[in-house]
């Protein structure tokens, strides 16, 4: 209920939101749960396994039972934290985790059936008959598991990510964090303050009392306000730092639009890399509940939570409220309600020296033993010494005291350190460099002691900046944090710690009565911890249960690791940008646009776009474009983009030398214009790549690689010459992106390049020279990757399109055209060309006929290594060609004709096939067991999975033109 | 004490009162025949089949932690038949044989799932890869089927066909794959070497192995010296170190692989999928939580935890792939210590230390072959001689040149 | 996760590429034996601790890194050009 004159929410602005498909009326400022609280609606979820009526337990993002679907037009978001959600107009939001209503949920059966579903029953059952699990009791575990539900349908929210960075990162705004914040940022410090509420305060939003003589809450209003004025301090509100990683760097979750009505362009949520020296951990504490029978009915609290809705949002979740706390503080709870006229029935202190000084019934040296109320609480049974008696209550609120939030601290594997006095685990020191927790997070209660925390860490940091700030702490609270731990009431029915997965103390006493005794042997198999809260709630206290039916104390059982994300982080927000097309960069040729205006269908390779084929009228697929531009290169010319292949520009005395390390064969002998082929092999003494490398001057060198292997070969001849050959004088560069160059194929190849240049050129076959095409000043290069005459000609990439074009249209004139990637690749085959189809990092220089490339003068990278015995010898797959009237397909093995099909009889696979015009055949590229000793024999090939079972010929790899004539006419 | 669903039932009548410990908590004794140093999956397989095959009992497993504390404990629970090169093949298909046998041999649920895996390619090139990799499954003896860009879409019509930067051309479906309740697995080994008489001993590191004219004598540990015949070192994550104590340098390099798993959802997946592009995998356990997770964070590390870059990376190849699990949030984010071996492929051998056996290198596959790594390991440890599955993973095959290299990256260990 | 580039100042990890670790600085002379060569391309002491290894600074000045690290806790102890490197030469090693 609503309780007049009391709340920071904004009682001029009323929403309408639903749930359930109710319409209920709220505030601005209101969260689901404290605007449904105000309704008086307290069943709002159902519990993981037993299907249990849940409500509200607090009021944070630790929340483990108010988890509802919020559903949008097109998607539904699930799991969402009723206690963050902040309602606005038009909010639509519904219950999860029940089959049929919320109220009459049919696998509420599961609770009846608690004493078979004990912890870890599942791995003793559902063995026989093997088929069944599967078929029968998987799937059945799988729709009662899990807990909101996903649309199947893309998500189409709108999400970003950023980077920020700063001198001091502030987590956390209550008091230690605001005093911190106000100290580095008056230094004049670059600072962020990230909160995670939708309002900064923290706790002051939530207590009464007092700072420098006024309401705590408005000392934070104007803290906030100085640091709002301060240019250096940036604010983030709805921001949840998540994790803690390596040099300073944080991750945070930024709730950037879930506030409001959805709107194209607003983003969901960013999520944020803050990079930050030093960092204030000040997020405060988080309170621990108490495993008593029957302990999760929807009416039972957190006190901290209570207090909250009262004061923060003006709302009593009770009529007639019952505090059941073992500390000092949390009575506060009970005069704050006390105060704002809503009745206490009593309070159930388990502290025998209990005081009482509140307006109410105090029953000290008593205990909760068991409560009432199917669908929400409606009274409790105490135990005081031997008596017992009932109170009547819809709301209790509990509290065993509280864990400092240690959770960043511990992700980079720092172990926390158990405080006796504090009955709870404080952050180890340094355990994230530069992270300082304060306050509570640190275990100090206070709220002086926040303040004077926070500051102290602050003006550490400033000073580790080199900058000077004042010490000034205002006047506040500073009572001593008293507690007797009470972790666990002993009485009749199941107890609950980990509300969100339901798990209770007895599965803890189970787990350790079957020998699971270790905290992460005892986690792993009652999977306390693991639900969506992971373990805020529940991990302190189920290591108490443990510690005590394992014989050990809370220090020496250890507890389990907290990792990132502190809280769950969507996979929109951190994968943000990764939609579509956004996953990786996309590199367009010069020509693209060019192929695109011919419905060149364009295909990935690697980050590129390459055309695949050039289709024409009457062709139906693919096949018949590609068996035309095949003949076309053959018999007149052919235009295609090679720019993708990596060039790397390559100069100094040493140039020659260099290449002579990095190749196996030798190129500082090469002759000044003249082209030569390479082999490079790793040092390893597999082959890295292929490719040509030209002289264009005595000390310049012009290489290729393939397209696929540009970068790694610049990343590999980087390392050799700084790490071999640092003091070489040769210097190079990647020059892919600054050159567009197209191959020129064809017995008319050189009357079209003719054609183009100011002076006609007469090259031999691998030369090269410089030439001007139409005032610009080109290389080209007689090269061929296609067996027929072919030249390369290269321009600066400005004029790539434009050269293109035109050379498209002088072959047309002499019957010829462009040619894709289809093409290219059965013109290769049919050469015996090789790509990275064959040389796939499993291939020495031996498997290819290449061993006598390898210079016996002079060492290479990859030399020594080649000579393993592994990597020679007729055990090894040789590369050969293959040759079959049937269609043949890559990816088939190889076998001898008549021996039976499995791995023993296995003798090699194939790389690469086409369908040759030029041969009339289906050829194909392959490795085959001793293949070179092998040819002219047949050879059966079977591909299982595409239905393939041919008798193919084995063939020298060059099926065309076996003599090179046309390549040197 | 046998588990079943009767027992269940009985047990719950009566409060569960009668479960009796999975395993014993002995102390270490002065002498055993074999000591394991490690007990995680492998560790405690390779006792369990010790016993059970050879009918060798005097064992005891040493573990510095928890059982199942390493790698067991944090993978993706992926189990796979799917490796085309001979010395790798023949093992898997044993080990996916030992998954699907292992909840009637152990008497332990550990949920293993045969759901199908679905490997994605996006180019005609990587299809054909995936088809020399199918036919190599067949002829091993194990299912493959090319699935054409409508055959994927009839099983994950959730995918982002037509707005994507790398376009499914189809995929490899391997029906046999799935996955399996990763913690049970070490489990169910556990109790199943516990029962046939196998000291478990937790909380035992191994700080020195004790080796005298090039014969192992025994471990010297934080519970005191332990004499053994043999011992063999079972330690992935941490193999160089233990192996050090031995003088050993070994072809290592440790590395982080980060696995992420969401909060639990209604079923949405029912596959496991790995989409090669993104180097990104996933399936949704029986608890309802996506498990996914992407490549190494590539640097060498014993963190145990990763840094964002790559978590990044995985969570924008998700939104690529399938752009419906957005909202799904991220609950928990993990590292394992990956042994990146120089091929990719594992050790199971002998040392040049007499009687010192070395099972290791399991990249980040080895949760699949926990099975049969424990098969073959105690078969080595019992006959003196490699099982003819294992034969092909020796220790000396990097300076000999006899690769088992299944992405063809070469020496450079965090490429595999 | 951040290194410091001689030539760039603090960088990302991102901009990095990983080779591994300082052995391969260690190249053998023509003619050295494949055991040589084992130990330099596959063993590795791999220690968990102090290291130094390789990383590329891709995405940068293209420069070829020495990092000094901690491969338990990731602090970075230094970071020199490879080109350029003063550190020591790596004493003999066990076989």
């Amino acid at each position: 209920m609503r309780v007049e004159g009391k709340g920071l929410i904004d009682r001029t602005k009323p929403v309408r939101f639903r749930f359930d498909g109710r319409e209920y009326a709220g505030y601005k400022g209101d969260t689901l749960a404290s605007a449904l609280l105000a309704n008086d609606v307290r069943l709002v979820g159902r519990s993981f396994k037993y299907h249990r009526p849940r409500g509200v337990l607090t009021a944070g993002s630790e929340e483990p039972n108010a988890l509802v679907e919020v559903v949008g037009a097109k998607n539904q978001t699930p799991n969402v934290r009723a206690t963050m959600q902040e309602v606005f107009e038009g909010l639509v939001t519904q219950s999860q985790n029940r089959m049929g209503s919320l109220r009459f949920d049919l696998l509420a059966v599961n609770d009846y059936l608690s004493p078979f579903l004990s912890a870890g029953f599942y791995y003793k059952t559902f063995m026989w008959p093997r088929a069944f699990w599967e078929k029968l009791y998987e799937p059945i575990i799988r729709r009662a598991a899990g807990l909101g539900s996903l649309s199947g349908a893309h998500d189409e929210g709108t999400y970003e990510k950023a980077f920020a960075f700063c001198d001091v990162l502030v987590i956390g705004s209550g008091p230690a964090g605001l005093m911190a914040a106000l100290t580095a940022g008056r230094a004049g410090a670059d600072v962020i303050l990230a909160e995670e509420s939708h309002a900064f305060g923290g706790r002051l939003l939530s207590e009464g009392g007092t700072i420098g003589g006024m309401p705590a809450a408005d000392w934070a209003a104007q803290a906030v306000a100085e640091l709002q004025a301060m240019p250096n301090v940036r604010l983030m509100l709805r921001t949840a730092v998540t994790g803690a990683y390596d040099h300073g760097t944080y991750g945070a979750l930024e709730r950037v639009g879930l506030h409001k009505p959805a709107r194209p362009n607003l983003p969901r949520e960013c999520f944020w890399r803050i990079v930050a020296p030093h960092a204030v951990l000040a997020c405060g504490a988080l309170e621990r509940p108490i495993a008593f029978p029957d302990n999760d009915r929807p009416g039972i609290m957190m006190a901290s939570a209570v207090r909250t809705y009262l004061n923060r949002y003006g709302v009593s979740p009770g009529k007639r409220v019952t505090l059941f706390t073992n500390t000092d503080a949390a009575r506060a709870t009970a005069r704050d309600l006390i105060a704002a006229g809503v009745q206490v029935a009593a309070i159930i202190d388990p502290r025998p020296d209990a005081f009482s000084v509140e307006d109410c019934p105090v029953h000290a040296g008593a205990e909760v033993i068991g409560t009432r109320g199917r669908l929400g609480l409606s009274g409790v049974t105490v135990r005081k010494g031997a008596e017992t008696f009932e109170i009547e209550t819809d709301c209790l609120a509990m509290s065993g005291g509280w864990n400092p939030t240690i959770h960043l601290t511990c992700h980079m594997n720092g172990r926390p350190r158990w405080n006796e006095e504090l009955a709870a685990f404080v952050p180890m020191e340094g355990a994230v460099p530069g992270l300082v927790a304060v306050g509570a997070a640190n275990g100090t209660m206070s709220t002086y002691g926040a303040l004077a925390t926070g500051q102290a860490a602050a003006l550490q940091m400033v000073s580790a900046l080199g900058r000077k700030a004042e010490a000034d702490l205002p006047e506040a609270e500073d009572a001593p944090y008293r507690l007797q731990a009470i972790w666990a009431v002993e009485g009749n029915g199941r107890a609950w710690l980990d509300f969100a997965n339901d798990v209770t103390t007895k599965d803890v006493k189970l787990a350790a009565q079957e020998g699971y005794r270790s905290v992460e042997h005892m986690k792993r198999y009652t999977t306390q911890g693991m639900a969506p809260d992971q373990g805020k709630s529940s991990n302190v206290g189920a290591l108490a249960v443990l510690a005590d039916a394992t014989g050990r104390g809370i220090p020496e059982t250890g507890t389990t690791t907290f990792r990132p994300p502190y809280t769950p982080v969507s996979v929109a927000a951190m994968g943000a940008g990764g939609r579509a097309e956004g996953f990786a960069p996309q590199r367009f040729l010069t020509s693209d646009q060019a192929s695109r205006d011919r419905h060149a269908p364009m295909i990935e390779a690697g980050l590129w776009y390459r055309p695949s084929y050039f289709p024409k009228p009457g062709e139906p697929t693919w096949r018949e474009a590609c068996d035309r531009e095949v003949t076309m290169v053959r018999q007149s010319v052919g235009i295609a983009d090679v720019s993708t292949l990596g060039k790397i520009d390559i100069q100094g005395k040493d140039a020659g030398r260099f290449l002579d390390f990095l190749y196996t064969n030798t190129f500082s002998n090469l002759g000044l214009g003249k082209v030569r082929y390479g082999l490079m092999l790793r040092e390893d003494g597999l082959v890295l790549d292929d490719g040509t490398s030209a002289r264009l001057g005595e000390n310049h060198y012009l290489m290729t690689t393939t397209t696929a292997a540009a970068g790694l070969v610049m990343r590999h001849m980087d390392f050799v010459h700084q790490a071999f050959c640092a003091d070489w004088d040769v210097r190079f560069i990647s020059v892919t992106e600054s050159w567009a160059q197209f191959a020129v194929a064809g017995p008319k190849a050189r009357a079209l390049v003719n054609s183009f240049l100011e002076t006609p050129v007469d090259l031999p076959f691998m030369g090269v020279a410089r030439v001007r095409i139409g005032g610009v000043d080109g290389r080209l290069f007689r090269i061929s990757f296609s067996g027929e005459e072919g030249y390369e000609l290269a321009v600066p990439t400005r004029y790539g399109e434009a050269l293109f074009r035109d050379l498209l249209a002088r072959a047309e004139t002499l019957g010829g055209g462009p040619y894709g990637m289809e093409a290219l690749n059965v013109l290769r085959i049919e050469k015996g060309f090789i790509t990275h189809s064959e040389i796939h990092g499993r291939i020495s220089a031996h498997d290819i006929g290449m061993e006598k490339m390898i210079s016996a003068k002079k060492d290479c990278i990859g030399k020594t290594a080649a000579t393993r015995p592994g990597l020679w010898g007729p055990d090894r797959e040789q590369l050969v060609g293959l040759k079959a009237a049937a269609q043949i397909s890559a990816g088939a093995h190889l076998f001898r004709p008549g021996t039976e099909i499995h791995r023993e009889t296995d003798q090699g696979y194939v790389t690469s096939v086409c369908w040759s015009p030029t041969v009339g055949a289906w050829l194909g590229l392959g490795f085959l067991k001793d293949g070179r000793a092998r040819l002219g024999e047949k050879i059966r090939l079977v591909d299982h999975l595409r239905g393939l079972d041919v008798i193919c010929e084995v063939c020298h790899p060059v099926f065309h033109d076996p003599e090179g004539e046309k390549l040197r006419a | 004490m046998r588990y079943s669903g009767l027992k269940v039932i009985t047990e719950g009548l009566f409060g569960n009162k009668g479960w009796t410990p999975a395993w014993r908590d002995p102390a270490p004794k002065a002498e055993y025949d074999v000591v394991i140093i490690g007990g995680g999956g492998h560790g405690l397989s390779t006792a369990y089949y010790l016993a059970k095959n050879h009918g060798i009992t005097n064992v005891a497993v040493l573990e510095k932690g928890y059982l199942g504390g390493g790698n067991v404990g944090r993978n993706t629970t992926i189990v796979r038949a799917n490796y085309f090169l001979p010395g790798n093949s023949e093992f898997y298909s044993h080990s996916m044989k030992l998954w699907e046998g292992m909840e009637a041999d152990l008497n332990y649920n550990v949920m293993h799932s045969q759901r199908g895996l679905i490997n994605l390619f996006h180019s005609d090139g990587q299809r054909d890869a995936f088809v020399r990799r199918g036919n190599a499954m067949i002829n091993q003896g194990d299912d493959a089927i090319l699935l054409d860009r409508d055959g994927v879409r009839e099983l994950l019509p959730y995918l982002d066909y037509d707005n994507t930067r790398f376009p499914i051309y189809g995929g490899l479906l391997h029906p046999r794959g799935g996955s399996a309740r990763h913690d049970a697995v070490a489990w169910g080994y556990a109790r199943g070497a516990d029962q046939r008489g196998v000291d478990l001993i937790q909380n035992c590191e191994v700080t020195g192995i004790d080796v005298e004219g090039g014969v192992v004598k025994g471990v010297q540990t934080t519970r005191g010296a332990i004499r053994a015949k043999k011992v063999a070192i079972i330690v992935a994550g941490r193999s160089s170190q233990v192996a050090a104590m031995a003088g050993m340098r070994l072809p290592i390099e440790s590395h982080i692989l980060q696995a992420f798993v969401s909060e639990g959802l209604k079923p949405v997946i029912n596959h496991v999928i790995s989409f090669g592009m993104g180097h990104f995998y996933i399936s949704q356990s029986d608890k309802g939580g996506l498990v996914f997770g992407g490549d190494l964070d590539f640097y060498a590390s014993y963190a145990a935890r990763g840094n964002l870059p790559m978590v990044e990376h995985v969570m924008e190849a998700g939104m690529t792939l399938m752009p419906m699990i957005g909202r799904a949030k991220v609950l928990r984010s993990w590292g394992g210590i990956m042994d990146m071996s120089p091929d990719g492929s594992p050790v199971i051998d002998k040392t040049h230390i007499e009687g010192l056996l070395l099972d290791c290198g399991w990249n980040y596959g080895g949760f699949k072959a926990v099975p049969a790594s424990g098969w073959c390991m105690a078969h080595l440890m019992a006959t003196g001689n490699s099982h003819e599955y294992a034969s092909k993973f020796r220790l000396d095959r990097f300076a000999t040149g006899h690769l088992l290299d299944e992405e063809g990256t070469g020496s450079q260990h965090n490429l595999h | 996760m951040r290194l410091t580039c001689p030539l760039c100042g603090e960088r990302d990890r991102r901009e990095f590429y990983y080779y591994g670790a300082e052995d391969y600085l260690h190249r053998p002379a023509e003619g050295a034996s494949l055991a040589e060569w084992d130990n330099y391309l596959h063993l590795r002491d791999n220690p968990a601790g102090m290291t130094k290894d390789l990383w590329y600074h891709e995405a940068g000045c293209s420069q070829w890194l020495l990092v000094t690290r901690n491969t338990v806790t990731h602090a970075i102890a230094g970071v020199e050009l490879v080109a350029e490197r003063k550190t020591e030469q790596k004493a003999g090693r066990a076989k």
